[in-house]
């Protein structure tokens, strides 16, 4: 395959599966912002009922994330090796005008979120017995997420380590969101500050949300 | 000039003898510097301090001294061509220094620019890239009246724009990636933004990346580094826009 071979095609397909689980990422703190609706966990335990409602669709789309996942880490570790190879020699003296921390440590807050992305599920998906996880069922006879995430967090360490997570994510996703529409060509320069604010934005959002569960969690907020 | 009101300077060169030869930074005196003087002139002088003294000249490439042929390739104190806006180092003058100052002087690193001595590096790699496809195939006659062609005023500015590119390789040199792609995109720009040029722009765009990787340049990560390295500020638009012609080209045979 052509684009497979060119430097360009490979960025490319690391930029749409990038922008993708940013989707994704959207979505998910939306959803797990109901455990602030109600007492006790809130809503999420209907939230999940209704995600799970229909298994083959829960795994078609677990199948997709994992391809994604996979494609971006795939490329995004290749392009960080090649891109090292090309500069074998380091300058005595660097400065730089435009680089910034989070678009020159994107391989290391990628793959910070890769180990989170597998401690994640092993802990709120597989509930691994080994990491202490609250499994039962509420009033209602449904698998009780409230309690489990509840629980989960008032260990100060499990806190700290969503936390770290979602702070790799702010960095990681306010250099790849603008990043992702000029690497696919829908950009120039007038749209280019457009899309920076637009990605730190969203970055910053999405990771003050997914942080704020952990956080008032650890807080005896809920 | 006689009197010494001129600026002492600490230079931290980086000698290195061959190809092959491992180099270091060396340092050196600069006495009694103008403030008038271009960068070039003050390292001419030093070079005849060095001569006087029996000590092999500092090796730099230089040609026109006017900004515009893009040879002068030097990274001053981490940034190449010392991070004056929009200014060669043959056109950065010696006023923007203060009397004391240590000035680090290196060649431009990348693996696709091999060192030849000192601070000169062979940037042929650039020219296999436009050798690729950085042209336009077809005869296009004798030099055509001013009007003949007609081509809207806007395109004929986009292509000046990108076409501005003096390829002096700062972008490479500046680049985190050691990527050429702004470089490369300019060129891709202003060729697809004239009738003469879109007719070969799937295959050119095809071409030259293949070359680009060939000779070892990285892959862009939008640190938008080139941009703030160009001397001649070429935009990072060129390389959204080399990125929109490489999707087209997938669809074109
Ligand atoms: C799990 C959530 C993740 C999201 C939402 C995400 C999102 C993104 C986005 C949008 C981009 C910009 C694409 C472009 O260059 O145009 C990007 C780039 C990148 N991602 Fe991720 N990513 C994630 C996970 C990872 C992981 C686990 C890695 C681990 C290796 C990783 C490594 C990279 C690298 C190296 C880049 C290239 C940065 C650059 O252009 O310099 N990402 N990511
Ligand atoms: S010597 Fe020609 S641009 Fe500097």
């Amino acid at each position: 395959m052509q684009i497979l071979k060119s430097v360009i095609g490979r960025k490319i397909l690391m930029a749409i599966t990038g922008q993708c689980m940013v989707l994704f990422a959207i979505v998910h703190v939306l959803g797990n912002s109901s455990i602030f609706m109600g007492p006790n966990g809130g809503l999420i335990n209907a939230y999940a009922e209704h995600l799970h409602a229909f298994p083959p669709l829960v795994w078609v789309f677990r199948v997709v994330m994992l391809v994604l996942l996979c494609i971006h880490v795939f490329y995004g570790i290749t392009l960080t090796l090649e891109n090292s190879a090309a500069t074998p020699a380091n300058y005595a003296v660097k400065r730089h005008l435009k680089a910034n921390f989070a678009s020159e440590n994107m391989i290391w807050t990628g793959l910070i979120m890769l180990a989170f992305i597998i401690f994640h599920i092993l802990h709120f998906t597989v509930k691994l017995s080994s990491l202490g996880v609250a499994e039962g069922t509420d009033a209602l006879g449904r698998a009780d997420v409230g309690t489990m995430v509840i629980t989960a967090f008032h260990n100060a360490g499990y806190a700290a380590i969503y936390i770290v997570a979602m702070i790799a994510l702010f960095l990681h996703v306010s250099h790849g969101f603008q990043s992702f529409f000029q690497t696919v060509g829908l950009n120039n320069d007038r749209t280019q500050c457009c899309f920076t604010g637009i990605g730190k934005l969203v970055a910053f959002i999405v990771a003050i949300g997914f942080i704020s569960i952990p956080a008032l969690i650890l807080c005896r907020f809920i | 000039m006689s009197e010494q009101n001129g600026m002492n300077l600490t230079l931290y060169v980086w000698r290195q003898k061959g190809p092959n030869a491992t180099g270091k930074l060396e340092s050196y005196q600069a006495h009694n510097v103008s403030p008038d003087e271009s960068f070039l002139e003050m390292l001419d002088e030093v070079n005849e301090d060095l001569i006087k003294k029996g000590i092999e000249p500092i090796a730099f490439d230089h040609d026109c001294r006017e900004g515009i042929c893009g040879m002068c390739s030097q990274v001053i104190n981490g940034v190449p061509h010392g991070g004056q806006d929009r200014t060669t180092v043959c056109q950065l003058h010696m006023r923007s220094f203060k009397d004391g100052d240590s000035i680090y002087i290196e060649p431009w690193r990348a693996k696709a620019f091999p060192i030849v001595k000192d601070l000169v590096v062979d940037r042929a790699a650039l020219d296999k890239i436009i050798q690729s496809g950085g042209y336009v195939s077809c005869h296009t006659g004798g030099v055509p009246d001013g009007n003949a062609i007609p081509i809207p005023k806007k395109a004929a500015d986009y292509a000046m724009d990108a076409a501005e590119c003096i390829g002096c390789g700062a972008c490479v040199a500046g680049c985190p990636n050691s990527t050429a792609m702004l470089f490369t995109g300019a060129k891709v720009s202003q060729l697809a933004a004239l009738p003469q040029g879109k007719a070969e722009a799937a295959q050119r765009v095809r071409e030259m990346l293949k070359t680009l990787e060939e000779c070892g340049f990285g892959n862009c990560s939008n640190h938008y580094e080139c941009q703030a390295a160009c001397p001649k500020g070429i935009n990072v638009k060129f390389i959204a826009k080399l990125n929109r012609e490489y999707m087209k080209s997938i669809f074109i045979k």
